[in-house]
């Protein structure tokens, strides 16, 4: 009879913390791995280092005050969270916004994907090993910023448009800033693809990195860019359409794998297709008799000319009111998405007739996405988690609101 | 616009559900539903279940609070058919001072997450849940700070008042 005990080798795991604050991870994110060797055996992300209470916030402020927090959830595209935001309000408020300035609008928040998908492929290939292309696109970024700057005054927090419409016209140096883009711009980033989407390196890397099918991402909630990669048509531009979205033609990329190359594929395409929507947008605008409407006629939410305000009585009379807060809100709750940069981007408003929202819940894409990192990194390799989750593009803002 | 109308979806749920649904209605372009807190649960299931229904997609959830109301604490969720574009809103209400909704994340996967911000922000607690925790907030935090009586700022700073302004 053998009495020896069988002799149990115990494995011994590696607890790695990678973040809060990793060079790696492109922001604040922390997450606790389980490593064998190099390979994730679990991981479990802490999020919320950044979080600024915004859902409370907008409860004590004014509805145009609201605009410059939605600035700061998804900050690699701003503008168009500012004009989801608008677009809520105005759906509430049931303001019709005529075409011309729908059709700017569209322009901006293609400007705006297109800022933000440069930046999030261009660190994908960071991450993969691949500096070079980052700093050239981002001299593209950078562009872009200086056209926003044309139409805002800022550039990264843009707070651009207002309830009905916009701030101010598009300046001809606007315009000629965004012809330059639509001119150059395809030779840059048709260079930037040269250099990833066939190489070598780049494509062992990316294929069958950190993939998800697309029955699991639908469960797990992913919109935009990474429920596309998977497979699945979903763009709310498409299905729901909003700003005039309807007018034009476009194709929306699909990936098959719903792996980084895939995520990093439906992006790029994603830009031909905003830049085409920008040029039909240009051309339509061309052709339109109206030139100068950037604005509806709601001087209830929209602010009159200062020449108005200091001399005639309806204009500092709705200056007053527009700045006190003191303009009435329907009864209701609307919920309103646009196509974010990362995802479907959707506002659910409350209102009381108050001042303030009531209640207002961002539906933020990456907060509800960045739930199945740990199923997708787990039995990968370190390096394959960084990549992943540059793919997904989260986004610190958004995901802590 | 979606080959799955209102009629039909509020025909389903009133034969199924129906002394417990207690309003339906649309608001703006969403058909709304309130229902009772006990009938929940069977309710979104048999949404996503149900062939022809099809809600498949967990779009958002978020948790409500009117402390004027008799069920003052409340849940909204959204659904969505993607197939044939149809979007619904479940909401619920309940009065209990520490509220306790089934969990949706054997449903949806998707609302682990929205589940734990909920219980972060309004303190729920929803039963059967992986893990019910804080996400957002620090753990130390003492209170739900989205509930309406928690302050955000000074109390006593009288300039941001509704009263200020006659309403």
């Amino acid at each position: 009879m053998n009495t020896n005990k069988e002799i149990l080798k115990e494995k011994e795991y590696t607890i790695l913390n990678l973040g809060p604050t990793h060079p790696a991870t492109h922001g604040i994110f922390q997450n606790v791995m389980k490593m064998d060797g190099e390979l994730i055996v679990e991981a479990e992300p802490t999020i919320g280092y950044i979080h600024r209470a915004f859902e409370k916030l907008a409860e004590r402020r004014p509805y145009n005050q609201i605009t410059p927090i939605t600035d700061r959830l998804n900050y690699c595209s701003s503008p168009i969270n500012n004009m989801g935001w608008h677009m809520t309000v105005e759906k509430l408020a049931g303001i019709e916004i005529p075409k011309r300035v729908q059709y700017l609008r569209v322009i901006i928040m293609e400007l705006a994907r297109i800022a933000d998908h440069i930046i999030c492929n261009s660190v994908i290939g960071v991450d993969s090993g691949a500096m070079t292309g980052f700093l050239y696109v981002f001299q593209w970024r950078e562009f872009i910023y200086e056209i926003y700057e044309e139409l805002c005054g800022a550039r990264l927090t843009t707070n651009i448009g207002r309830i009905g419409g916009l701030e101010r016209d598009f300046t001809p140096l606007a315009w000629e800033k965004i012809h330059k883009l639509l001119k150059e711009f395809p030779e840059g980033l048709k260079e930037f693809e040269n250099l990833l989407v066939r190489n070598r390196i780049f494509m062992d890397r990316t294929i069958n990195c950190g993939p998800i099918t697309a029955e699991r991402a639908l469960q797990y909630g992913f919109t935009g860019p990474n429920l596309r990669a998977a497979g699945v048509d979903y763009d709310v531009r498409v299905m729901n359409p909003y700003s005039g979205y309807e007018d034009f033609t476009f194709d929306i990329p699909l990936g098959t794998n719903g792996d980084t190359y895939d995520r990093f594929m439906v992006r790029e395409q994603e830009m031909w297709q905003s830049l085409s929507i920008i040029s039909q947008a240009v051309e339509k605008l061309e052709k339109m008799e109206d030139k100068t409407t950037f604005h509806a006629d709601v001087p209830n939410f929209f602010l009159p000319e200062k020449e108005d305000v200091y001399n005639t009585m309806e204009g500092l009379i709705y200056h007053f009111k527009i700045v006190m807060g003191e303009t009435e809100m329907p009864k209701g709750e609307v919920y309103h998405a646009v196509e974010g940069g990362n995802g479907e981007l959707g506002f659910y408003l409350v209102s009381d007739g108050g001042r303030t929202p009531y209640r207002l819940h961002f539906r933020r894409p990456c907060f509800i996405y960045y739930q199945a990192y740990p199923e997708m990194v787990k039995g990968a390799f370190l390096s394959d988690a960084i990549l992943t989750m540059s793919s997904m593009n989260v986004i610190a803002g958004e995901l802590d609101a | 616009m979606s080959s799955l109308t209102q009629e039909y979806i509020t025909e389903q749920l009133q034969s199924k559900f129906g002394e417990s649904i207690q309003s339906m209605e649309m608001l703006h372009d969403f058909l709304t539903i309130t229902v009772e807190k006990n009938s929940l649960k069977p309710l979104m299931k048999f949404l996503h279940d149900d062939e022809t229904l099809n809600f498949h997609f967990l779009t958002t959830l978020c948790g409500l609070h009117f402390p004027d109301e008799a069920a003052q604490f409340g849940m909204m969720y959204q659904l969505h058919n993607m197939p044939a574009n149809c979007r619904i809103r479940i909401k619920s209400f309940t009065n209990d001072s520490e509220p306790v909704f089934e969990t949706m994340s054997d449903i949806w996967p998707a609302a682990n997450w929205q589940e734990r911000e909920t219980h972060d922000f309004y303190g729920y607690r929803f039963h059967g849940h992986p893990d019910m925790r804080r996400i957002l907030n620090m753990d130390s935090l003492v209170g739900w700070p989205m509930r309406k009586e928690f302050p955000l700022e000074d109390p006593f700073r009288g300039d941001k008042d509704d009263k200020m302004f006659g309403r």
